[in-house]
């Protein structure tokens, strides 16, 4: 893998903010991350962004964020690297940039894939990726149940 | 692609999806040119789902432009040197 930092790190690409579990099982990830030695970076828009920052005044789960077209943008110029990429999907414009990371990094995403139509956009990727899928649109328990059975398999792969 | 919403674009396609993009650059542009995300249009990464269909009619470029809320938008931009660097790739 190219560009920097991209042993114990991970990034959580956050979506459209529209759908409510993606704040809480972000901030959710973030925490199991730290818990396992990974340093955890989030890559959003500025809505997706604050919505996390403002959910952990004290940063206890959040550490950098990044803009969105920035982060591509330093995926794409190899200025930056990271061990895991976690991506938020409910709509197609999150399938969109799964598909961007992996086709520019190489690397097995894992695709978080939520909402009301999660089957459908599962069935939607076909490239390489790991899928955690699940009916979760307020809710978030039907995906922390998922991300539980399958992080520690992710995490070892580090 | 911020830079993208400061040129005089028009919108083609709303709302839609990375293969509806692809098939209506391949169906209604003279010609076109395939790349792979991350590629740089107008000097940012192109997000979406390979292969991306970039359309070419003399010097307008159509291109699809995907944003996380409002979902994929496929443009038209007119631009004369970009549309000679895309001409320029190897047709796959």
């Amino acid at each position: 893998m190219s560009g920097k930092e991209s042993d114990k790190t991970a990034v959580l690409v956050l979506g459209c903010p529209q759908v409510p579990v993606q704040t809480g099982v972000a901030l959710y990830l973030l925490h199991a991350l730290r818990k396992k030695g990974v340093v955890p970076v989030v890559a959003g828009n500025r809505a997706a962004r604050m919505l996390v920052e403002v959910s952990d005044p004290e940063r206890h789960y959040v550490g950098e964020t990044v803009d969105l077209d920035r982060f591509i943008d330093d995926l794409a110029g190899k200025v930056r690297a990271y061990g895991l990429y976690f991506i938020f999907i409910h709509n197609d414009s999150g399938v969109s940039y799964a598909a961007t990371v992996q086709s520019i990094t190489g690397s097995t995403v894992v695709a978080l894939i939520y909402g009301e139509h999660f089957e459908e956009i599962a069935e939607s990727i076909e490239f390489p990726c790991e899928k955690i899928a699940a009916k979760a649109v307020h809710n978030p328990m039907p995906l922390r149940k998922k991300i539980d059975e399958v992080l520690p398999w992710v995490v070892s792969n580090l | 692609m911020g830079c993208v919403e400061s040129l005089k674009y028009e919108v083609v396609l709303k709302g839609a999806s990375f293969k509806e993009c692809r098939e209506y650059v391949r169906a209604h542009c003279k010609e076109y040119r395939d790349v792979q995300p991350g590629f740089r249009l107008f000097e940012k990464a192109v997000v979406g789902v390979p292969p991306i269909s970039i359309g070419l009619d003399g010097d307008v470029l159509v291109f699809p432009y995907t944003k996380p809320c409002y979902g994929t938008f496929l443009l038209k931009i007119e631009d004369p040197e970009e549309a000679a660097r895309i001409r320029a790739l190897k047709k796959k």
